[in-house]
């Protein structure tokens, strides 16, 4: 159960649904799309086309061998210590074919799309169909999108209850803006709302069904319109894997020189810790994200060198205050709120 | 009498020490019922064959009652209408109710003919998902003093579960319920992140609190804290400070 936090404009939260998505077609996985604010059909049509294999390979192949044929060349001078730490890679290398790539200033064409059978809930059209629901103790919209993913992974046999199919394939669920008004739900807007959990029921009962089936789900939620900190806590407790996504529109970063190369940060809360003691942590914790006209994508968050002398005071604290984790990788600048001048 | 052990964890994840405690249970001979609400049985049963012992073969052999709460959400919600002397133990998703619960705890560990075990265990995973679930506080505190008399005093076995708490948190109900396990609490142990942030070689330190204050009025508490690094079949203990990256 893949946990997104919208970040504010809810513009980057969106293009990772829909890559989680166009990734379910590409692999040929069946789609569930629900959402109370746009009609699924449209969101669909809007998926980003994926790169074909041989084109994007041999440009990310060429850029590669470009740099790795300079770097060779050089040994440090004045770093000299750095020489044995690994170079680091700020994008994914090439050799790591896992996933795909999308180009997002074009669209999936249609064929693609209807490669892949997919069901869709429209919380204003359900509504209007079926006005009952169990007496679940539950919001109705959420209990109502309970019951028809339910009925989809028993229909369909996600849930391995056909022994006849051979082919099993995997359910790939993307639920939007979940937990905002237009579900009915005012865990957003009041500090206490009249249903405080629903929201966790729904997420518990999810899991439930997610657990006993051949599917994965990504949800997004505008977390920064959540009054009641309380129950992002106990989502998160729900949740396998929360990512928080912060763009830069609009707040102090966005002029920040320091982050000039990038969109927004993307803050990993937790990790899936699946069948095992431990879990695959990364050996960094800071990512950030940008936007070019083609690609979105998600690297090391790295700091041009501080090279000016006349940065000013305030800027410094910021970015102290920011980077409490910043890992040893960026090794120029000064960790904590004391700085020692050169 | 038997003990209550409180699992503890801030800003990690303690569910190494449930892992730990249902192998160690097991291993002893106990009959164990374990209230799995937050992960399926295979992922239990994954683990512990890591550690060594196979829960299916033990919930075969009548020693671990093994209660997968996402199945019997499931059940309850999309299954058929419940028989009236039956009720699901997860009944309290519609009333709030954890009387139904506590029934099936009692009726797991009552002692059975013809079965000897060491000694009954309750283990719970994890406490603070019945608040969210519509559970309120003093319902869970209700339900853990039950538990407590009749599978701690009554068949003098023990009980573990494992709460998660968050300094600065602002889910009252679960620091009310956290704090106050903790007063009533033989034993805690506390998995906590480390305060310097996030480390390769060091997952996190584990507090230790023997509260030896519960049952005798002048003995005072000990405390001893670990660090502890955690690996794919084991977890290594080692004083603060003293990591094998550092040797």
């Amino acid at each position: 159960l893949v946990f997104t936090e919208e970040d504010k404009y809810g513009l980057y939260s969106n293009l990772l649904f829909k890559y989680f998505l166009a990734e379910g077609i590409v692999c040929g996985h069946d789609l569930f799309v629900a959402s109370a604010k746009e009609h699924p059909d449209n969101i669909l049509k809007e998926l980003p086309a994926p790169l074909l294999d041989d084109t994007c390979g041999k440009e990310l192949g060429d850029e590669a061998a470009a740099v790795k044929s300079e770097d060779f060349q050089e040994s440090m001078k004045i770093a000299w210590r750095y020489q044995n730490l690994p170079k680091m890679e700020a994008s994914p290398t090439t050799y790591t074919k896992f996933g795909h790539y999308y180009d997002v200033s074009k669209k999936m064409s249609p064929e693609l799309r209807q490669s892949v059978k997919w069901h869709s809930f429209y919380l204003h059209e359900e509504l209007s169909l079926e006005p009952e629901t169990k007496a679940w103790n539950m919001n109705s919209g959420y209990a109502r999108l309970l019951q028809s993913i339910q009925r989809i992974i028993s229909q369909e046999g996600f849930d391995g209850s056909d022994p006849q199919k051979k082919q099993r394939n995997v359910l790939r669920i993307g639920i939007q803006s979940l937990g905002s008004i237009l579900w009915g739900d005012d865990v957003c807007c009041s500090d206490t709302p009249e249903d405080p959990h629903s929201l966790t029921k729904f997420l518990y009962v999810l899991r439930g069904l997610l657990r006993k089936s051949l599917s994965a789900c990504i949800i997004t939620v505008p977390a920064h319109l959540m009054q009641n900190k309380a129950i992002m806590e106990r989502v998160t407790n729900l949740s396998d894997t929360v990512v928080g996504l912060e763009s830069f529109i609009g707040s102090e970063r966005e002029t920040n020189p320091l982050y000039k190369d990038y969109h927004g940060l993307v803050h990993v809360h937790q990790i899936p810790r699946l069948n095992s003691l431990i879990c695959d942590v990364s050996d960094t914790k800071d990512l950030a994200f940008r936007l070019k006209r083609k690609q979105f994508t998600i690297e090391r968050l790295h700091l041009p060198p501080d090279l000016s002398d006349t940065v000013s005071r305030a800027s410094k604290q910021d970015l102290a205050g920011s980077a409490k984790l910043l890992s040893s990788g960026c090794g120029a600048m000064a960790i904590g709120k004391k700085h020692l001048d050169f | 009498q038997g003990q209550f052990t409180l699992l503890r964890d801030t800003r990690t994840d303690g569910s190494f020490l449930v892992h730990h405690f249902l192998s160690f249970y097991l291993r002893a001979g106990c009959k164990v019922c374990f209230v799995a609400l937050l992960q399926s049985f295979s992922h239990y049963n994954v683990v512990a064959q890591k550690l060594g012992v196979s829960l299916a073969a033990a919930k075969e052999r009548g020693q671990l009652v093994f209660l997968e709460g996402l199945q019997s959400c499931l059940d309850l919600l999309f299954g058929e209408e419940e028989q009236p002397g039956q009720p699901s133990p997860l009944q309290f998703l519609s009333c709030r109710e954890l009387r139904a619960l506590f029934d099936f705890v009692r009726a797991s560990l009552a002692p059975a003919d013809g079965q000897a075990w060491n000694g009954p265990v309750l283990l719970l995973d994890d406490l603070s998902l019945l608040l969210s679930l519509g559970a309120a506080p003093v319902a869970v505190l209700d339900f853990i003093h039950y538990c407590r008399v009749s599978v701690c005093c009554q068949l003098k076995g023990n009980v573990v579960v494992l709460v998660h708490s968050n300094e600065d948190s602002e889910d009252e109900e679960n620091e009310l319920v956290v704090n106050s396990l903790c007063h009533h609490s033989d034993l805690i142990l506390w998995a906590q992140g480390l305060a310097t942030g996030f480390c390769k070689d060091v997952h996190g330190q584990i507090k230790i609190i023997k509260r030896l204050s519960l049952r005798q009025a002048a003995e005072q508490d000990v405390v001893q804290i670990y660090q502890y690094k955690i690996q794919d079949r084991n977890v290594t203990f080692f004083a603060p400070g003293l990591s094998a990256a550092v040797l």
